[in-house]
C-alpha cells in the first residue's frame, strides 16, 4: 500500500507542477483562475492520498475546508473578471 | 493484500492518473475553454475515485462521513464554479482560439 500511495503522490505532484506552469505563463486572468482551481483540486486529492498512506483521518477535514474555500475563490474572481475585462 | 486494499489501490491510481492527464491537458490545449474541459474532469471523477480509495482503507464512520461531505460539496460547487468562469471568459471576449470552427453562442 505504501508503494501505491507513493506512486499516486508522484503522479499528482507532476500534474500540479504542469498546472503551475500554466499558472505562470497563462496569457489571461481566466487561464490563471482555471489553473488555480485545478491546483486546489489536486491539493484535495493529495491530502486524501496522504490520509490513505498514513492511515489516519487527520487530513480529511482539510479536504472539506479546501472544497469550500476553493469554490468561494473561484466564484469571486469570476465575478471580478466579468466586470473588469481580461 | 485483501480485496478491499486492491480496490483502494486501483481507485487511487486511477484518480492520480486523471490528475496527471489534467496537468498535461491544461498545458497543451489551445484556449481557456479547452483548458477548462481538461481541468474539470479530476474535480469530480478524480476526487470521487480518490475518496472511494481512502474510504476502503479508512473504514471508521467519522472518516467516511467527512469523505461523503467532500464529495457532496464538490459535486455541488464544481459545475457552478466552472460555469461562472466559462461565462465570464466568454463575455470578456477575444479568448477563443483562432482555429475555432463554430461559435454557437455568437448570435
Amino acid at each position: 500500500m505504501s508503494t501505491v500511495t507513493l506512486v499516486c503522490l508522484v503522479l499528482v505532484s507532476i500534474g500540479a507542477l504542469l498546472t503551475t506552469v500554466r499558472l505562470v505563463i497563462g496569457p489571461s486572468v481566466a487561464d490563471r483562475v482555471v489553473a488555480t482551481d485545478l491546483l486546489l483540486t489536486l491539493l484535495t486529492m493529495g491530502a486524501g492520498i496522504l490520509s490513505a498512506r498514513t492511515g489516519t483521518g487527520t487530513y480529511l477535514i482539510v479536504m472539506v475546508v479546501i472544497a469550500v474555500l476553493g469554490f468561494l475563490g473561484t466564484a469571486m474572481v469570476a465575478r471580478f473578471i466579468e466586470g473588469r475585462g481580461p | 493484500m485483501t480485496a478491499l486494499e486492491v480496490l483502494a489501490a486501483v481507485c487511487l491510481l486511477l484518480g492520480s492518473g486523471l490528475a496527471l492527464l489534467s496537468g498535461v491537458g491544461i498545458v497543451r490545449l489551445p484556449d481557456v475553454f479547452a483548458r477548462m474541459h481538461a481541468a474539470t474532469k479530476p474535480a469530480t471523477l478524480g476526487l470521487v475515485l480518490v475518496c472511494i480509495g481512502v474510504a476502503c482503507v479508512d473504514t471508521s464512520l467519522a472518516d467516511i462521513t467527512k469523505l461523503v461531505l467532500v464529495v457532496v460539496l464538490q459535486f455541488l460547487t464544481a459545475p457552478v464554479g466552472a460555469h461562472m468562469v466559462g461565462r465570464a471568459s466568454y463575455r470578456i471576449g477575444g479568448l477563443l482560439d483562432p482555429d475555432t470552427v463554430i461559435d454557437e453562442s455568437d448570435v
